[in-house]
């Protein structure tokens, strides 16, 4: 809502300045979000009298004017417009004058004919952003006065941003009842003359739809002056609320909108066939409309009709057919309620938005339409004349908004507010706001006015009462806060542990974006079905991922792009997927690496990372759900990753990861340069951590045995590893694999692994009887499930 | 013979002492102490032969042989910790290196901003008692609408911008849904907080079509807007480390009443006003106000009894003005280069 800070206070002028009154509005929750200087700066521009026009000698479109600025003699003044005229009232920028743009007005010869001054344009006095000529000024415009002065130009635009639920202060009016009880002021009573009808001339008025329309008032006027302008001080209001001009009609209905902020709409009499219904359309009903486009109805929508055809979308915008033009000669004005609920979500669902819906939706004063129709009928009276006829009013009692009585207790201020304040501070700032006061034991009974829309319960008017008292005198309490701490099990997995774990280990961490593009979803887990956005921002972000690798392996890609080399991110967020039981919205911590594990170095070689260097920071995670050894990992395949190397996680049996090289192809069609390692842990699997529990450390000595075994390339080390721990469970303190070899000496598909056997009792010192005894069961128990051999 | 014995003993000494003030090195003297003192040693040799004195003379020359011992030991000694010095003192030196030279291996890594700011306004409500939940982000329109007072139609509605899969479910538009399926579940009295992704429909030069918002929600017998005051001025002070100003500015949220839209004195230009401010001083950061009847009435709260109240920041507005980033879309570009400044 735009609004001249001069038409204000008219209503009610308060003692401050604009920045003061805009910050007044602001903090009592319509804010402020922008003044404007009605017209830019500019001055010596005064009103003339154009007393004869004369062609100039040496150019076609030249015209040499006298203009009477009320002084001795006329000025002469060359003008270029064509709607220069003998008896115009124009602006004229005389020698000295400064026009918007810094532009200084100088004595000049136009083709040998000298020019002492500047007729001007709206434009050019930055009161339009385009204008066809001269601007001229009405027949009583006083010659000679300055135009800043006459024109009241030294005026502010006002720009108000209103939350939904301010519907009434989209007016004039309803700004300054907010002013006024901001300031502690009266407002100023409008003046409104009823115009008193001057024929017995109406059309019948149906209204179908009651609930939707509770309130329909209409006026005929009857030979309008189609040549009349509308005044300028009318179309400058308009301009100063950011409305344009377009005729009469329209001005003096946009002009009482502003006022008093009842919509109201002309229909061109002649071209309505009968009555005016107010019903819902029939489905496939069509309508154009005055912004020229052709709508099919749903049945879901309100219409005005005639008795054949819709000829207004209700609330919204009119017809083009039936629409006031330079023609018409009979006019119906129409000023009705249609209920929020009627008009809310139907400009939308036809893609438009109009200062009427914009009003509606938010809620119309239903009070209000009488008042607006008399108000337009008496300045179109003065404007175009004609014959008014009685205004038609058909209201449904029964649909109207209720107004109740809303008990307000003294009690309740306090404990919503956390303030008291005085009896006669609440009764002066409700009675400011409208609201009729009475007192009752526990406090007040209230009735809001019928503008407010928001005034639903109790603490609708407190909050008014905090808006208007000022929030800033509310105290900053810090006495009584309750503690209601819930902390998370320690045993449950930490995320934030496992990030800054993460961090320590070089990662970086990332966000990326929930949805991502299906092409990328389908080629990292093509067996998943996904959720699908109805409204994506664009086909790349429009499926919902369910992995984090898409989002991860994009982010390698871009920084790849950006000649980072070295890459190691993390993400952690929701997975979304779709299965029998539905969806399913499970949060992953998920992590790539590619490039060198470390910056470059002098004291490390250089080398690419590898399956080990992630499957460490995974083992570092697993650490932190303090039982690392209920997690095994199992060769598997996944179609994002290499076949010969990716690992199903599990815990405890249950799958809870991945972990693995990006497949070869898959890294190719992403451009990535050298191969990537991935992996992805389901924390929800792993939220179930274990609680430390300690075991005594023995006194005694541990001793440490190396073997080194040959056995089928095949076999796994976790296999082996299993069954050592199976064979001893008394004394094996430590199993360390310290080397892995194949090649020389070793047969072909045969590996070497060395191991280190650590052995320790709780209650002795181990004799090598016991240690050779036990190593001896080992090597049986290796050669026997894997045939291993000792190798010497 | 006592004669010549004591001339013998005392060239030997001299010899002894003179062969090791010349070891070069622990081994040389080593090979001096046994020569001299050893079990076969040449000093040793003359303490057997002390037999075969007259036994007038014996105690004598034996007193003799064992000072002439105890010089040889005392020069022994001395010349052993001498070259042990010099030898630490070349070793030291031979081991000097550059310490300025770069540490080996691995990098710290790092958070992403917004991980660290909402790492640190979660600790800072975990101080003030609030529990960390969290919800879904595919939400249904009940709980991201009608629960929170906003009918289907409703402007508010409309100025969301909401992402839907279809007519039922959307990617929720804030975090305040939370505070519904928390007071659906449990009882009051109720502290909490939730962080979380959320989704507008908007993508341009200041909004990205996902972002984080806290959410914070307080349930009691006794809460009012001047405790909610207290909590908001005592987290914003806290967060920016600053003595701030701030405002209270009345604003409307279906869910709440009164609602209040909170400035903070610019952090940028402390309140003179910048581009950052658009020249006003005050920076909009977060949204609050008094949970609303209805709110409590939908999830089987009684709004006579209990009384709350709940807020919402935007944890990027707050990550830019704490950092100084100028631009909301470089949080999602993941550029290495600009996450590492956040370590």
């Amino acid at each position: 809502m735009r609004f001249s800070e001069a038409w204000l206070r008219e209503w009610v002028s308060p003692p401050v300045d604009t920045r003061q009154l805009a910050d007044q509005l602001s903090m009592a929750g319509l804010e402020v979000d922008a003044v404007e200087p009605a017209a830019p700066a500019f001055d010596g521009v005064r009103i003339g009298w154009v007393t004869s026009v004369e062609a100039h000698p040496d150019a076609a479109k030249l015209r040499i004017c006298r203009v009477d600025l009320g002084e001795d003699e006329p000025l002469q003044i060359i003008c270029g417009a064509a709607n220069v005229a003998a008896g115009m009232k124009v602006p004229v920028a005389t020698i000295g004058a400064v026009l918007p743009g810094d532009f200084k007005i100088k004595r000049a010869k136009l083709r040998g004919v000298a020019s002492h001054g500047m007729i001007c344009s709206a434009k050019e006095l930055g009161l339009a952003e385009s204008s066809d000529g001269i601007l001229a000024l009405p027949a009583d415009a006083p010659v000679g006065e300055d135009i800043r002065a006459w024109m009241a130009l030294d005026d502010q635009c006002l720009e108000v941003d209103l939350t939904p639920d301010r519907g009434d202060c989209l007016s004039v009016s309803g700004l300054a009842r907010e002013v006024a009880a901001i300031n502690g002021m009266t407002l100023m009573p409008s003046a409104i003359h009823p115009v008193v009808p001057l024929r017995e001339t109406q059309i019948p008025v149906r209204v179908l739809a009651p609930a939707a329309c509770p309130r329909y008032a209409c006026r005929i006027i009857r030979n309008i002056d189609s040549s009349a302008v509308t005044p300028w001080w009318i179309t400058e209001r308009l301009r100063r609320s950011g409305l344009r001009p377009i005729s009469p009609v329209v001005d003096v209905t946009n002009y009482v909108m502003l006022e008093l902020g009842q919509p109201m709409h002309g229909f061109d009499l002649a071209t309505l066939d009968g009555e005016i219904q107010v019903r819902q359309a029939v489905a496939g009903e069509s309508l154009r409309l005055l912004n020229g486009e052709t709508l099919t109805l749903r049945d879901d929508t309100l219409v005005i009709a005639d008795r054949h055809r819709p000829v207004a979308l209700a609330g919204i915008m009119g017809g083009a057919e039936t629409g006031v033009g330079d023609a018409t000669r009979d006019v119906l004005l129409e000023s009705a309620f249609f209920s929020p609920q009627a008009i809310s979500g139907q400009a939308r669902s036809y893609g438009l938005h109009t200062d009427s819906s914009h009003r509606f939706e938010r809620g119309v004063d239903p009070l209000l339409q009488e008042r607006a129709i008399e108000r337009a009928t008496h300045l179109l009276f003065t404007i175009v004349g004609g014959e008014p006829g009685p205004v038609v009013m058909v209201e449904t009692e029964a649909d109207m908004p209720r107004r109740r009585q809303q008990l307000l207790r003294r009690a309740r201020i306090a404990q919503i507010l956390g303030v008291v304040m005085p009896d006669d501070r609440v009764t002066e700032i409700l009675q400011r706001l409208g609201m009729m006061v009475s007192p009752h034991q526990e406090g007040w009974l209230v009735t809001a006015p019928s503008s407010r829309f928001d005034l639903v319960e109790e603490v609708d008017l407190i909050a008014d009462l905090g808006r208007i008292h000022g929030y800033e005198r509310i105290p900053v309490a810090r006495n009584r806060s309750v503690s209601v701490t819930r902390v998370a099990a320690e045993a449950h997995f930490d995320l934030d542990r496992a990030r800054l774990a993460l961090v320590s280990r070089g990662f970086q961490e990332v966000i990326t974006y929930s949805f991502i593009s299906p092409d990328l979803q389908e080629r990292v887990d093509p067996e998943q079905e996904v959720l699908r956005l109805a409204n994506p921002l664009s086909a790349e972000l429009s499926v919902m991922r369910t992995s984090l690798w898409p989002g991860l392996l994009q982010t390698a890609r871009y920084n790849q792009a950006r000649q980072l080399e070295r890459v190691r991110i993390f993400e952690s967020g929701l997975r979304f997927r779709l299965g029998a039981e539905g969806l399913t919205q499970t949060p992953g911590l998920g992590g790539l690496i590619v490039g060198p594990p470390d910056p470059e170095q002098w004291g490390l070689p250089r080398r690419a990372a590898d399956f080990y260097d992630l499957k460490a920071d995974v083992e570092a995670l697993l650490v932190l759900t303090g039982a690392p050894e209920r997690f095994s990992v199992h060769p598997d395949a996944h179609p994002a990753l290499h076949p010969g190397q990716a690992a199903r996680i599990e815990c405890a049996g249950e799958p809870v990861g991945w972990l693995g090289m990006l497949h070869p192809s898959l890294a190719a069609s992403l451009d990535l340069i050298g191969n990537a390692y991935l992996f992805e842990l389901d924390l929800d699997a792993m939220s179930l951590g274990v609680l430390p529990k300690f075991s005594p450390i023995s006194r005694f000595p541990s001793i440490r045995r190396d073997i080194a075994i040959t056995v089928d390339e095949a076999v796994s080390y976790e296999a082996i590893a299993s069954s050592i721990r199976a064979v001893e469970t008394e004394l094996l303190r430590d199993l360390v694999l310290f080397d892995v070899y194949t090649g020389q000496n070793i047969e072909s598909g045969q590996k070497s692994l060395a191991l280190g056997l650590i052995l320790q009792a709780r209650s002795q010192t181990l004799t090598d009887s016991v240690i050779d005894e036990t190593v001896g069961r080992i090597l049986d128990r290796l050669a026997v499930d894997f045939g291993a051999t000792l190798r010497k | 013979m006592a004669e010549q014995t004591e001339l013998g003993l005392a060239a030997l000494k001299a010899a002894a002492l003179t062969t090791i003030e010349q070891a070069q090195d622990l081994a040389a003297l080593d090979a001096a102490r046994v020569r001299y003192l050893g079990k076969n040693g040449e000093l040793t040799a003359l303490l057997k032969q002390l037999g075969t004195l007259p036994a007038a003379e014996r105690p004598a020359a034996g007193q003799q042989i064992n000072l002439a011992k105890a010089a040889v030991q005392a020069a022994i000694d001395a010349r052993k910790a001498m070259l042990e010095a010099a030898s630490l003192t070349a070793r030291l030196a031979a081991e000097r290196i550059d310490v300025s030279l770069p540490g080996r291996g691995r990098e710290m890594g790092g958070l992403h901003p917004v991980t660290r700011a909402l790492r640190r306004i979660e600790h800072l409500f975990a101080q003030a008692g609030f529990a960390v939940v969290e919800g879904p982000e595919v939400e249904d329109t009940y709980h991201n609408f009608e629960a929170l007072n906003i009918p289907e139609h409703h402007p508010a509605r409309a100025m969301h911008d909401t992402f839907y899969f279809d007519t039922q479910r959307l990617l929720r538009t804030h975090t305040s849904p939370v505070q519904i399926r928390v007071m659906e579940t449990q009882k009051p009295p109720l502290k909490i907080i939730a962080p979380g992704r959320v989704y507008r429909c908007d993508s341009d030069l200041t909004h990205t079509p996902m972002f984080h918002q806290v959410e914070g929600l307080l349930v009691d017998e006794a809460v009012t807007f001047a405790d909610l005051k207290g909590v908001l001025h005592d987290f914003l002070r806290s967060f920016f480390e600053r003595d701030l100003a701030l405002r209270f500015r009345p604003s409307y949220f279906p869910f709440t009443e009164p609602s209040a839209e909170v400035d903070i004195q610019c952090v940028i230009c402390s309140g003179s006003g910048c581009r950052v401010c658009k020249q006003t001083g005050w920076l909009e950061v977060l949204g609050c106000g008094m949970v609303y009847p209805e709110v409590f009435r939908k999830v089987g709260i009684d709004p006579d009894r209990h009384l709350g109240y709940a807020f919402g920041m935007g944890v990027e507005r707050l990550a830019m003005l704490r950092y100084g980033i100028d631009d909301i879309r470089l949080n999602f570009d993941n550029d290495l280069r600009y996450l590492r400044q956040f370590r």
